[in-house]
């Protein structure tokens, strides 16, 4: 095979794991060719996190302006065109893809359209939307950064037009009368958000006892009453048995706490989680090892066949966007041989769900914690005693520091209310570098700003609370 | 301006000295590179230089005590200066002695010593937490964050007994009374610990709870080697060659030869020195050292016994400098000369091995079918089993054994 053709890593997946990865490694001298199926940026940029963050801000720029008149602002006549929120989001998407693009460019990452195929463990071939093979590339090392896709439920026949997964649901021309989302995970209740403000009747079914059910329950309480003031119907412990579609209407039969009962819909969106892309052609034949779908990788992120990387989504929960940007570069790091790279600890990754009020949090629940064995102590701070969430007229939220009673460790640290996902980056820094409630304290918050409820969550974990 | 004078750091491992002197008083003049005070650290006594110029307006802390590295000792100033705010902050800490800090149980003192030596120690508020709680020295913890940061999960590898070595003596105490509440106690004397014998508390402990041991012995015939050391000692009247000169020229030449013994285990990887510092354990009446020969791949028996000679006479006058005892890559440790037939040394972390020497002594032997006399000496190896595997420091101890029994190889010129 020519030269031309020889790199020293090949990516598979232009997503938020692979692109990132490839930047790093061209940055340490590595060649790098980055083969995608679809458009650079992933699901994360193209068909997750930026379109429904886009879509979230028109639906919250939509209840705001739905509740202008206590600052004294009237907006008569108020119109809203979804599918003109749905437009501004793909423009998003596609100036963020265009910059990536730029970025590859910029790095000298050379990047290959196409499916790709194992031909041998240091060899890919290229297969074209034609299915014609448009490609071959052969590299010293090749990560596998495949993502993930939304999981179907076996008795839920997806159509893509009554019968939704989140893909579809960011690209309806209108928003329906009503939907029934099945899960409430964060995929789940961003979309019930989205499309309640913009009139949809939404019914969200969950499994489990609680909405967000990996959060901490006081957080979801909240969150469940929240989102129940705002009209959505939220139906726990309920499961789905059957989902029909007659004549364009969408029948869901339901049962849970001890009855059953049947739900009709305009649409149905299919929020149970995603399953992960490893279905790569040619991998199941090299050997590689799977275990439920993810691929298995070392603490180097290399799989069971020496030379083949796996990273992101690919590899295992927690499915997030900046964790398999983390492992990105964790795994090329390591492949470089650099010093001091540091791993992904999954109590150290941040989660965030952004209705409104916005969820965020860090390492374990309080409910956790205790069934690890940990004794706990909980700061709590609302926000209805923060000056600036009052000011602000958002004082619906708190934040709650949980710490380990015998040396201060922070255990988690999770925030319901405004800006709660860019509060949590606090508590990322602060869990990171091992700091206990006592160096939150000692750091000073301006004020008056919303980051003050951390520092009094704190001062409230250590006993000391000021302004509560 | 005012200059502060803070107890230096005059070796790797020390964390404390002690003010044997002051060879200045009160009042006195000082120019910059004056000899102010003698400190004696865990390894030596060592004159102090002052760094700048000026009246020492005031010792802090007094011969015969100690203080932690770092701490203000004393204060360099002009006349009329006022002190206020270089001494009040330290108040408190001049008044700590040195039982106190010992007892370190009270927090007032754990504070101390961190303000006394900020930035020293790399480490996590949560790990310094943890190490205070537990009484783990966190000099001691090789930290895996980032720059060598000490973080929580650093601690977690330190097993209990290691934990207990920084401060033992509050539930010793306790247990004590608890097993005993009416027994009257026999009569004792508490000798205070000098600097060096709790660095070597600390490193044997260290070494013992950390690093897995495994031990080879093996016997060796000394005749020949004792003929070359004759053979020698007539050649050089003036210099006395020693057995253990011999036996550091072959386990040098064996290290050369197998240099995965001439190594660290560093946690994520093993480090081979392309260097051979052979450290040499020296008994002294305070405790021991180990003066290190250094790069002597290519040092002859006589070299070795020179410098070999002038490092032990100035190890036993406590007058080594830093780079003279530290840095060894191996250890040779003879107890021959106390009629020691054979013993088992504590590895010096990092090194990963260390090789303790039998005396020789007369034996029944046979040799072609027929008893005769001949001259045995044992030797053990102790090698980091992280580092080493069996049958690496077999090979290698079979080397030493067939240098020592064939020693023209000793001398033959080394390339």
């Amino acid at each position: 095979m020519a030269d031309e053709h020889t790199y020293d890593l090949a990516v598979v997946g232009a997503g938020p794991g692979g692109y990132v990865a490839s930047i790093r490694a061209a940055q340490l001298g590595m060649r790098v060719a980055l083969v995608e199926r679809d458009r650079v940026g992933g699901v994360c940029l193209n068909w997750g996190c930026i379109p429904t963050k886009a879509l979230l801000q028109s639906s919250q720029v939509l209840s705001l302006m739905r509740r202008t008149g206590e600052f004294g602002i009237y907006a008569d006549n108020l119109r809203a065109d979804f599918s003109v929120a749905v437009k501004r989001s793909r423009e998003k998407a596609e100036r963020l893809s265009k910059g990536i693009e730029f970025l590859m460019r910029k790095n000298k990452v050379t990047v290959f359209s196409g499916e790709a195929r194992f031909t041998s463990v240091k060899e890919l071939e290229m297969i074209g939307r034609d299915g014609k093979t448009s490609g071959a590339i052969r590299a010293e090392r090749i990560l596998l950064a495949t993502g993930s896709r939304p999981r179907l439920l076996p008795n839920v026949a997806v159509d893509g037009k009554v019968v939704l997964t989140s893909t579809e649901a960011m690209l309806l021309d209108r928003a329906p009368a009503s939907m029934i989302i099945i899960g409430a995970g964060a995929i789940g209740v961003e979309f019930a958000d989205i499309y309640r403000a913009y009139g949809t009747a939404v019914t969200l079914i969950e499994m489990l006892p609680t909405i967000l059910p990996y959060e901490d329950e006081e957080i979801t309480a909240l969150l469940h009453r929240a989102l129940t003031k705002k009209g959505i119907t939220i139906l726990t412990n309920t499961g789905v048995e059957r989902v029909t579609v007659e004549r364009g209407q969408a029948r869901v039969r339901v049962s849970g706490n001890g009855e059953s009962q049947e739900l009709l819909g305009e649409t149905v969106l299919v929020a149970v989680g995603r399953i992960p892309n490893s279905e790569v052609s040619g991998l199941k034949e090299l050997g590689v090892a799977t275990k439920n779908g993810f691929v298995t990788v070392d603490e180097r992120m290399e799989s069971s066949i020496a030379g083949i990387y796996a990273i992101g989504d690919l590899v295992g929960p927690p499915l997030l966007a900046h964790k398999a940007s983390h492992d990105g570069i964790d795994a090329v790091e390591k492949m470089a041989k650099l010093e001091d790279v540091a791993t992904a600890d999954s109590r150290r990754i941040p989660s965030c769900t952004y209705c409104y009020p916005q969820v965020a949090s860090i390492g374990l629940t309080e409910a956790k914690a205790k069934a690890m064995g940990h004794t706990v102590r909980v700061g709590r701070f609302p926000f209805s005693a923060s000056g600036m969430a009052i000011t602000l007229g958002e004082t619906e939220g708190m934040v709650k520091v949980i710490a380990d009673a015998a040396h201060g460790e922070i255990l988690g640290v999770h925030i319901i209310g405004a800006h709660a996902t860019e509060l949590i980056a606090e508590a990322g820094l602060a869990i990171a570098l091992e700091a206990t409630p006592e160096e939150i304290v000692r750091s000073i918050h301006a004020h008056p700003t919303l980051s003050e409820a951390m520092s009094e969550a704190a001062l409230a974990a250590l006993g000391r609370a000021l302004h509560i | 301006m005012a200059i502060s004078v803070v107890m230096p750091r005059l070796s790797d491992t020390m964390e404390e000295g002690k003010i044997l002197r002051w060879l200045k008083k009160e009042g006195d003049r000082v120019e910059g590179g004056d000899i102010i005070a003698e400190v004696q650290t865990d390894k030596a006594d060592i004159e102090m230089e002052a760094f700048g110029s000026g009246i020492l307006r005031k010792i802090v802390v007094g011969a015969g005590q100690s203080a932690p590295v770092g701490q203000l000792i004393g204060v360099i100033a002009e006349e009329g200066e006022d002190l206020s705010a270089l001494l009040t902050p330290v108040a408190g800490m001049a008044a700590v002695g040195p039982t106190s800090i010992e007892s370190g149980a009270s927090a007032s003192v754990a504070r101390t010593l961190e303000v006394a030596a900020p930035g020293r120690i790399k480490a996590s508020p949560l790990a310094k937490r943890l190490a205070r709680a537990q009484g783990i020295d966190l000099s001691m913890i090789k930290g895996s964050g980032p720059g060598g940061r000490v973080i929580r999960r650093d601690l977690a590898a330190v097993p209990p007994s290691a934990a207990a070595i920084g401060q033992p003596a509050p539930p010793i105490a306790e247990r004590a009374v608890a097993m005993a509440p009416t027994a009257p106690s026999a009569e004792f004397e508490d000798r205070e610990l000098s600097p060096m014998r709790r660095a070597i508390a600390k490193r044997v402990a260290h070494s013992t709870a950390t690093v897995p041991h495994f031990y080879l012995t093996v016997e060796v015939a000394m005749e020949k080697a004792a003929e070359l050391r004759e053979a020698m000692q007539a050649q050089a009247p003036d210099l006395k060659v020693t057995f253990t000169d011999i036996i550091i020229r072959a386990v040098v030449m064996a290290l050369a030869r197998y240099p995965a013994m001439n190594a660290s285990f560093m946690d994520d990887r093993i480090r081979i020195y392309s260097q051979i510092n052979l450290g040499i354990a020296v008994a002294l009446e305070a405790g021991l050292i180990n003066p290190v020969l250094r790069d002597c791949a290519k040092k002859s028996v006589m070299q070795i016994a020179r410098e070999s000679k002038n490092l032990v006479e100035r190890a036993r006058a406590l007058k080594l400098r830093p780079e003279e005892y530290t840095g060894a890559t191996f250890t040779v440790s003879n107890l021959g000369m106390y009629e020691i037939e054979e013993f088992t040394a504590i590895i010096n972390p990092p090194e990963a091995a260390i090789l303790a020497i039998g005396r020789i002594q007369s034996t029944p032997v046979v040799v072609d079918g027929a008893v005769q006399i001949g001259q045995r000496m044992r030797m053990t190896l102790s090698c980091d089993h992280r580092a080493v595997d069996g049958a690496m420091g077999a090979i290698f101890l079979q080397e030493v054994k067939r240098l020592l029994e064939h020693p023209f190889h000793l001398i033959l010129q080394p390339e």
